[in-house]
């Protein structure tokens, strides 16, 4: 082998390593973050009960439309307590998005009054009774947030609790671009 | 006195006992071959939550959730791939124990194949090196007689 060529061996050996090491060792990877086969395709075909209104139901086609935002959540469900507030806030601050909640697989008597005490952020708030709706967003654990564009089509998921830093760092962003 | 008491601790052991048997069986199956696709399936399928454990050994509750829609859905009569293919649109390729083929995943299945050639030739290289730098130090025959020249000549010559 030609010598010179030799000599970059070692180089090359270090760069490899290196590089597999910077991926590796990434404080910000989210090890238990699963990649979502869901963005970039549209929500999900559905008709189910509305939380508030014991005859009535929501289906995905009379919410597309316009941009919203999907937050899955139930009682039962400690970050979601720790999200609330901040939805709260955000809607209230925010009016320009619309909020749909999915209680999901939930008490339906508890989430009502959750939603009484505590404030409702939501427009409309859909009930997954038995997790099938969370199936086909993908949903892992609550919480979760979805951005819906207006034509319908999953811009992104979110794992887990919302917080300010997180909706102006994360979602505002992806929001503005989608407007 | 004492007969009651026995007899509790049985009822409480026996009612304990039915309660985890409950657990264990939470579907019926119409045939062992059934039960036995469905085992298996649930084996290749990844908990998304608890991402070390297949829906098989996971208690969170979406893999309590996964194993019902995958026991429904074999209920209706879909087949294994229609079944996968269900789960792969929702949780994507990473919900199954086999990756597929593809650009990212091609050191996964290449890179012990691709190892094992670099090692092979690494290693072919080390002992073409060896052989060469043998020939290299050994004496020629000008060499061996000039050598033994200043030996002197001595004993029987041998190289």
């Amino acid at each position: 082998m030609n010598p010179r060529l030799r000599m970059i061996i070692p180089a090359a050996v270090f760069m490899v390593m290196a590089g597999l090491l910077y991926f590796g060792l990434n404080p910000d990877r989210q090890l238990n973050f699963v990649p979502s086969a869901l963005v970039n395709r549209p929500l999900p075909v559905f008709t189910l009960p509305d939380l508030f209104d014991a005859q009535g139901t929501i289906s995905s086609n009379e919410l597309t439309g316009s941009i919203f935002l999907v937050n899955v959540w139930g009682t039962w469900c400690p970050p979601c307590h720790q999200e609330h507030p901040y939805l709260v806030e955000i809607s209230a601050r925010e009016p320009q998005y619309t909020w749909i909640g999915v209680n999901y697989k939930d008490d339906l008597e508890d989430a009502r009054d959750f939603l009484d005490e505590r404030g409702n952020p939501f427009a409309r708030t859909i009930v997954d009774i038995d997790g099938s709706l969370g199936i086909d967003f993908g949903v892992t654990a609550a919480p979760e947030t979805f951005i819906v564009d207006s034509s319908g089509t999953i811009r992104y998921r979110h794992v887990g609790p919302i917080n300010n830093e997180i909706w102006a760092q994360t979602f505002k962003p992806i929001l503005a671009q989608l407007q | 006195m004492m007969k009651p008491v026995p007899f509790l601790h049985l009822l409480l052991l026996w009612l304990v006992a039915s309660a985890c048997s409950a657990a264990i069986d939470e579907h019926e199956f119409s045939s062992r071959e059934d039960e036995r696709r469905y085992n298996q399936f649930i084996n290749e399928i990844r908990c998304p939550q608890c991402q070390n454990a297949s829906i098989a050994g996971s208690d969170a509750p979406i893999a309590d959730d996964l194993r019902q829609e995958v026991y429904d859905q074999m209920q209706e009569g879909r087949s294994d791939d229609e079944i996968m293919a269900f789960l792969k649109e929702r949780y994507g390729d990473f919900i199954s124990y086999r990756p597929p083929l593809n650009a990212s995943t091609f050191l996964l299945w290449f890179g012990p194949a691709i190892l094992l050639l670099l090692g092979f030739f690494v290693v072919r290289r080390l002992l073409a090196g060896m052989s060469t730098t043998d020939t290299a130090k050994s004496l020629s025959a000008e060499e061996v007689r000039k050598l033994e020249t200043m030996i002197g000549g001595s004993e029987d010559g041998k190289q």
